[in-house]
């Protein structure tokens, strides 16, 4: 296709902070690609972020562009949607930002279904403040909170996601990059809450404190450990990762909801 | 600061299926973690002595662009020529 990505980056910034093989580019990557495949104006983007290594991604590119409190990213995107519904909104958080600290404001935003695209980094544990665990870490994981492994299960992001009431839910990783791209292109056009998570590698303090190698092991590790909903090979092996879409389904928006409260107020 | 016009130019060449294709890379913006490297089915790329990524086997190239999706610095981007280019040139 016609296009290049480095259309939509703000190229002074470059080259990005993240370390090398850090998977939040990867994310960048891909997403600009489903920006560009579907072809929105720049204008019409708002991307809202909290704070992390994962949520620098909004000082990345050349949007509308709020980059905000640690855990409050959602609650900023519910301000810029209710006020500008014709806005896409969209809200990378990392496993820190969205589910420990932000954690209430993400089941609240999955319950009222408001037309908002979360994109959950997830690399399992707290990058940018130098590896504390996260509730994505899981038991056994090394952190530097955690030396002798950590005793907290994690959250299940997606079931997570679906119990509060999202109304579109997916899962891929950093190594199915076309995933990346084709769920965050539907994410972005559901009308109602979407959650996207994708796992992805933070070398630098997860991958060196479990011991799990470099960037490209930790690659391998996911393409190794995943499989599409559905397939063959996750019938044969169900403790691998499923990855897929998990809901896809039409339910009352917020912003439009309220639009239908204040008309009907109005009439009277 | 890298601008577009920093890009060094890489050779075009006739990828394997005699295409024309070229590989933009911005050697300022690779930072070697030698992702594009590993996952290229070819093994086309190189890092350098500097840990910068190289392409070494122009000719194994299929212009895949599976380097370009999996670089997560935007470094490196590949420009296959079209089938109707090729014929109108
Ligand atoms: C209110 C508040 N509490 C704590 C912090 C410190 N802090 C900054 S980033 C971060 C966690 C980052 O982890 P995550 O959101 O998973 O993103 P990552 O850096 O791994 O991409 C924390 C605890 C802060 N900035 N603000
Ligand atoms: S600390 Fe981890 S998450 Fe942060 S930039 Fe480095 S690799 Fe990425
Ligand atoms: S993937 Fe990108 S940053 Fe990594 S070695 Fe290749 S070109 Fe350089
Ligand atoms: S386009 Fe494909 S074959 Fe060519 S260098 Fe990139 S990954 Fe290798």
């Amino acid at each position: 296709m016609g296009y290049s990505i480095k259309d939509y980056i703000r190229k002074r910034f470059f080259p990005h902070i993240w370390c090398p093989g850090c998977g939040h580019g990867i994310i960048l990557n891909n997403m600009l690609r489903a920006i560009a495949e579907l072809g929105i104006s720049k204008n019409e983007i708002v991307m809202v972020s909290g704070i992390g290594c994962s949520s620098r991604i909004s000082g990345y590119v050349d949007f509308h562009s709020l980059h905000t409190l640690h855990g409050r990213a959602l609650a900023f995107a519910t301000g810029v949607k209710l006020s500008r519904p014709n806005l896409y909104v969209i809200v990378p958080m990392g496993d820190g930002d969205a589910l420990a600290i932000g954690g209430n404001h993400f089941i609240h935003a999955c319950r009222r279904n408001i037309d908002l695209t979360a994109i959950v980094m997830n690399n399992r544990i707290y990058g940018m403040t130098g590896g504390q665990f996260s509730p994505l870490s899981g038991k056994e994981i090394k952190a530097t909170t955690a030396p002798y492994s950590n005793v907290d299960p994690s959250f299940d992001t997606v079931n997570l996601a679906i119990a509060a009431g999202a109304t579109f839910v997916a899962r891929t990783t950093t190594y199915h990059f076309n995933e990346i791209k084709e769920y965050i292109k539907k994410a972005i056009t559901h009308k109602g809450f979407s959650v996207v998570e994708i796992l992805t590698q933070c070398p630098t303090h997860f991958g060196r404190r479990n011991n799990l190698g470099g960037p490209v092991d930790m690659l391998k590790f996911f393409r190794d450990n995943t499989a599409l909903l559905g397939s063959k090979k996750i019938k044969q092996n169900p403790d691998l990762i499923p990855r897929g879409i998990f809901v896809e389904k039409q339910l009352p928006e917020y912003t439009e909801e309220y639009e239908r409260i204040k008309k009907r107020v109005k009439q009277k | 600061m890298v601008g577009m016009e920093d890009v060094i130019p890489s050779q075009i060449h006739k990828g394997s299926f005699m295409k024309k294709i070229e590989h933009k890379i911005i050697r300022e913006w690779c930072k070697g973690c030698g992702i594009c490297v590993e996952f290229c089915p070819k093994k086309v790329l190189q890092l350098d002595d500097e840990e910068k990524v190289v392409v070494r086997y122009p000719e194994k190239c299929t212009g895949c662009r599976v380097c370009e999706y999996r670089c997560p610095d935007l470094a490196i981007e590949v420009l296959v020529e079209k089938e109707d280019e090729k014929q109108a040139a």
